[in-house]
């Protein structure tokens, strides 16, 4: 008998550094539609940075998109299929989700099919409000995921 | 010829490190630097707001440090509604207060242990990068790096409960606290599921000091000689000598453990400390003003804190308290590398210590607030995990944030981590004219035991890397690495 993926939802950012907080808010709209059309298999999650744990985490899962606030020259939004990646930064501030898929297979020997989607921001400063330009390309990266998870088959 | 090197970073953040070496014509040292781009705009961004907001706002500097802002703002603000300062919270503000800050600094330096210090302890600092990490410890060490992600993960987990929720948690207000946790939400902690419960987290906790001293028994070349050189070492401490990482007295000590700050209030702390500008960092480099800047300077976290302590008030940590104090011949330890010692002696006493109060009732009442005769100025310190953080605030008769000044903890360790890199680069990159992998990770090695937030001092986003550059005597760049 076919049964749902389960799905994780994981945006990262500060909301409140602007357009940094575009990633939690995608994440939180993700939840709410979920909510609405009762799409158990839909988990939501979010952190100011990804981390270590977040192997313990996306090990539970089929399926997992983290959503990231993006300074690089896309457009609206960009989505990409993570690779495992051993690279690890200076600091333990941060990891990279092909940081965390890796270690996630080493410890768990895991490897959830992992996508990071990608929203371009504009302005970080301390201001809470996400700017006009990048709400609009939230709401578009909204849709994107939204139709993208809805077309994902059952197991 | 002289020449300098410098190790800097090219990424879309604005928070970097950034070390310079400037070398003479036969490859003396002849000045390292350590370059940390601060950014102050935040104290300019509170003014005008509502006082009453800073405890969440304050969360906007730092996504990794978050609780320690939002506890020291916090802290200000119970002294300008007149709460009292630290100490005249209802017991269950205060203790859902330190719940929520031992959860934070378990989870801390449990990451800096198992993602950092361990791959290099485990490893060698001059190992291939690509396995010298956690996925490397994962790999021949797989029970070490479970640990690691789930003593971070139940860290964070208390941190959810005690502020409400991971990313700019409101749990405290200024005079208290907005919420006590449920009988089921203690129980979930005392008694879940193996590994996620207290007393799994202590006994790991147990572990790791067991690794670090065998460790240490084989190593003691890296432990106690890698960066060693006589500092101040500053902290709070509880009014009896206590290590107290939430509340206390301001307290100073010399290279031989000589008081040179006498358990001060921090409401003034302002009498004692100086911050320097220096041309050529964007950083201060605060030091006590009656020693001056060439004596004054000190270093703050785990370290300083071990050596600022009288004793600890839980036994399993006291009793690797007194370990370490006799190792040390009950002198202060000057040895940068015995910070991942001190790391882990905190380590085990925040488990402790949240074993305490969860077990104590008083964490489940529901006497939250207090409020008093409302002032115009407070000031908040913390022992934040990488040292002390100072928050300062004044506010106007309209209820408006009109002054801020904060200390980061990596600011007040500007100067030892300078000094580190310094007798680093003395060390390994005398006579040298490109940097090579074991000099790159040499002086990180010596950064990374202070585990600088640059985030917390530059109010960067997201990657924080590190770029090593080496100068000749004619300031002409001949090597530069990046991380």
């Amino acid at each position: 008998m076919s049964e749902k993926p389960k799905i994780l939802v994981y945006g990262y950012g500060n909301p409140g550094r602007q357009d940094d907080g575009l990633g939690i808010e995608l994440s939180e709209k993700i939840e709410e539609w979920a909510r609405q059309e009762a799409k158990t298999n839909i988990t939501v999650d979010g952190n100011y940075q990804l981390n270590i744990e977040d192997a313990s985490t996306i090990s539970e899962y089929d399926i997992v998109f983290f959503v990231d606030a993006s300074k690089e020259n896309i457009e609206s939004f960009f989505i990409e299929e993570v690779t495992p990646s051993t690279k690890v930064d200076f600091t333990t501030h941060s990891a990279s989700p092909a940081f965390v898929l890796e270690l996630c297979h080493k410890i768990y020997r895991k490897y959830p099919n992992t996508y990071l989607l990608h929203i371009k921001g504009y302005e970080w400063e301390f201001m809470k409000e996400i700017t006009g330009r990048a709400s609009d390309n939230l709401e578009k990266a909204f849709h994107f995921l939204k139709n993208k998870i809805e077309n994902i088959p059952e197991k | 010829m002289g020449q300098k090197i410098t190790i800097e970073p090219v990424t879309r953040v604005e928070g970097h490190g950034k070390v310079t070496i400037h070398i003479d014509n036969n490859g003396n040292i002849l000045q390292t630097r350590l370059h940390i781009v601060e950014f102050r705009g935040f104290e300019r961004f509170v003014q005008g707001r509502p006082y009453w907001e800073a405890p969440v706002l304050v969360q906007r500097l730092c996504g990794i440090c978050p609780v320690s802002h939002h506890l020291a703002a916090a802290k200000a603000m119970d002294v300008i509604v007149g709460a009292g300062t630290g100490d005249g919270l209802t017991p269950t503000g205060e203790k859902m207060r330190r719940l929520m800050h031992y959860g934070q600094m378990f989870q801390s330096h449990s990451l800096h242990f198992f993602h950092l210090a361990s791959p290099d302890l485990l490893f060698g600092v001059n190992a291939d990068p690509s396995i010298r990490n956690v996925i490397g410890v994962a790999l021949e060490h797989q029970d070490l790096a479970v640990q690691g992600v789930m003593m971070r993960k139940f860290g964070q987990e208390i941190i959810q409960a005690t502020a409400g929720k991971k990313i700019h948690g409101t749990g405290a207000i200024p005079g208290g606290i907005n919420k006590s946790l449920t009988q089921k939400e203690v129980d979930t902690f005392l008694k879940g599921n193996d590994p996620m419960n207290i007393d799994k987290m202590i006994s790991w906790s147990q572990d790791a000091l067991t690794f670090f001293k065998d460790y240490h028994s084989n190593h003691k070349e890296i432990i106690d000689d890698f960066a060693e050189f006589p500092s101040n070492h500053l902290s709070l401490v509880r009014k009896d000598g206590a290590l107290d990482l939430y509340h206390g007295v301001l307290r100073a000590v010399d290279s031989e453990g000589k008081i040179i700050l006498h358990d001060v209030d921090y409401q003034e702390y302002y009498k004692y400390i100086e911050e320097e500008v220096r041309s050529w960092s964007y950083m201060k480099f605060p030091y006590l003003k009656e020693f001056g800047k060439d004596n004054g300077w000190y270093t703050v976290g785990p370290l300083a804190r071990m050596n600022t302590a009288d004793f600890i008030d839980t036994p399993l940590a006291q009793k690797e308290f007194e370990s370490f104090k006799a190792y040390n011949y009950g002198k202060p330890s000057n040895k940068s590398m015995h910070m991942h010692w001190a790391r882990l002696i905190e380590i085990l006493h925040s488990a402790e210590k949240m074993k305490e109060l969860l077990l104590d009732p008083d964490i489940q009442k529901g006497e939250l607030v207090i409020k008093g005769n409302k002032k115009s100025e407070g000031v908040g310190l913390i022992e934040a995990p990488r040292g002390t953080l100072f928050h300062h605030y004044k506010v106007n008769s309209n209820d408006q944030i009109e002054m801020a000044n904060l200390i980061v903890s990596t600011t007040n360790n500007n100067q030892p981590m300078n000094n580190a890199v310094n007798q680093v680069a003395q060390n390994v990159m005398t006579g040298q004219s490109i940097i090579t992998e074991g000099m790159m990770n040499a002086v990180e090695v010596a950064i990374r035991a202070y585990d600088p937030c640059l985030s917390c001092a530059t109010h960067a986003l997201g990657q924080m890397p590190l770029e090593i550059s080496l100068y000749n005597s004619n300031n002409e760049l001949i090597d530069r690495k990046i991380k």
